[in-house]
């Protein structure tokens, strides 16, 4: 449900860049998804297949690279990996945990023709 | 180049052999957020209300956690005091619009269709016949669902996450995507917590580990119990948001 709508605005990102540079087609796109995004890769490809039907990017190989959850704790200063979302520092438990990367949704690369 | 050679969308399988240069393949670096055009759209409602003066509130919650119900309460009972104007998104029922219909209060449905959410640019449509200068606080209810309208702003100052006392007390930890976007969460129906297992303060601390800086109010529609503190927070509101106004008008 989710992830349709997602994948709907990456074909249009991917096809309003791909017809401004002139391709014909779209052979390849890079997405970033983040591990605490909340959408699911499984079901950004599966609606993949479906929402490029007819579009430039029909075909196109889709790569999803999925970006680990990271962050920094302001009360021990800990830097450290973390898989929910959430303010309590994975090290040392105090609410103060800040999530740098994790929660990326992003359209990285197109490889046209 | 082919940027501004005009060469409509449709056209777009011809090979370009008029150009004098080649294509071939190519990388493109985009570097653009899934969700940029919802942002743009949602920015522009922002600024729209900002100038009107509107304070905005976008309230998210699974179905039947009482939004249509807090909805009609307040503007029973507050919508004398201030201009009120409500987009009803929920497709529980068609009838929210309906049950919600106050004298003089704006009421528009939005008709999402198979979509479980709410956009900006929906809602950009949605106020198209509101009078926004001549109001005060629009209340958006968003279609009961806790997952996918975290992600999308509408441009309303805060989201308000609703959690009944007939729902599990850990909802914060499982939808975190939405108790982080939500600046207050209002634990509702609490004139049935003599009757459910529900630990409010369990509730509280799970709310407080996905977002430190949450609000929280406890509220009953029925027995009337914390909705004094309730429309306390929408006067706050409201003032914060018409102070910047009131200056540039002296
Ligand atoms: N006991 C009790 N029931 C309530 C309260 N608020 C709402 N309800 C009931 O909960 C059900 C769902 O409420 P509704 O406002 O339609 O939820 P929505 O789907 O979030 O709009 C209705 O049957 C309401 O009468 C309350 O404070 N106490
Ligand atoms: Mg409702
Ligand atoms: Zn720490």
């Amino acid at each position: 449900m989710h992830e349709l709508s997602l994948t709907q605005n990456l074909v249009a990102i991917a096809e309003e860049h791909a017809r401004k540079a002139g391709a014909v087609v779209i052979r390849s796109i890079t997405l970033e998804v983040g591990e605490l995004s909340g959408a699911i890769p499984e079901a950004l490809e599966f609606a993949f297949d479906v929402c490029s039907k007819g579009t430039l990017a029909e075909g196109a190989v889709l790569t999803i690279r999925r970006v680990p959850g990271h962050g920094r704790c302001a009360v021990c200063a800990a830097e450290t990996a973390c898989h929910e979302l959430s303010a309590v520092c994975p090290a040392c438990g105090a609410l103060g945990f800040e999530l740098a990367t994790g929660t990326e949704l992003r359209l990285l690369e197109l490889e046209i023709d | 180049m082919c940027i501004n050679c005009g060469c409509a969308p449709t056209e777009g399988a011809h090979n370009h052999h008029h150009h004098d240069h080649d294509h071939g393949a190519r990388t493109l670096r985009i570097e653009e957020d899934l969700l940029a055009k919802n942002d743009r759209l949602a920015a522009g409602n922002r600024a729209q209300f900002a100038a009107a003066g509107v304070f905005v509130l976008n309230l998210v919650s699974s179905p039947g956690s009482g939004k249509t119900t807090l909805l009609e309460r307040t503007l029973r009972e507050l919508g004398t005091k201030w201009r009120f104007a409500v987009l009803e998104g929920d497709q529980q029922t068609s009838l929210d619009a309906d049950r919600i219909a106050a004298p003089g209060v704006p009421v528009r449905q939005i008709n999402t269709g198979a979509g479980c959410h709410l956009d900006a640019h929906m809602v950009g449509h949605g106020v198209e016949n509101f009078d926004l200068p001549g109001t005060d606080l629009l209340l958006i209810e968003n279609v009961g669902n806790l997952v996918c309208p975290a992600s999308f702003d509408l441009g309303e100052d805060h989201k308000v996450a609703l959690l009944s006392v007939t729902e599990g007390e850990d909802k914060p930890l499982k939808y975190p995507q939405m108790f982080r976007a939500a600046a207050l969460m209002i634990i509702t129906k609490t004139d049935l917590l003599p009757y459910v297992d529900f630990d409010v303060e369990r509730c509280k601390a799970f709310a407080r580990q996905v977002n430190p800086k949450i609000e929280i109010l406890e509220l009953s529609c029925r027995s009337g119990e914390g909705l004094a503190e309730w429309y306390g927070w929408l006067e706050e509101g409201v003032k914060r948001k018409q102070e910047p106004r009131a200056e540039s008008q002296e």
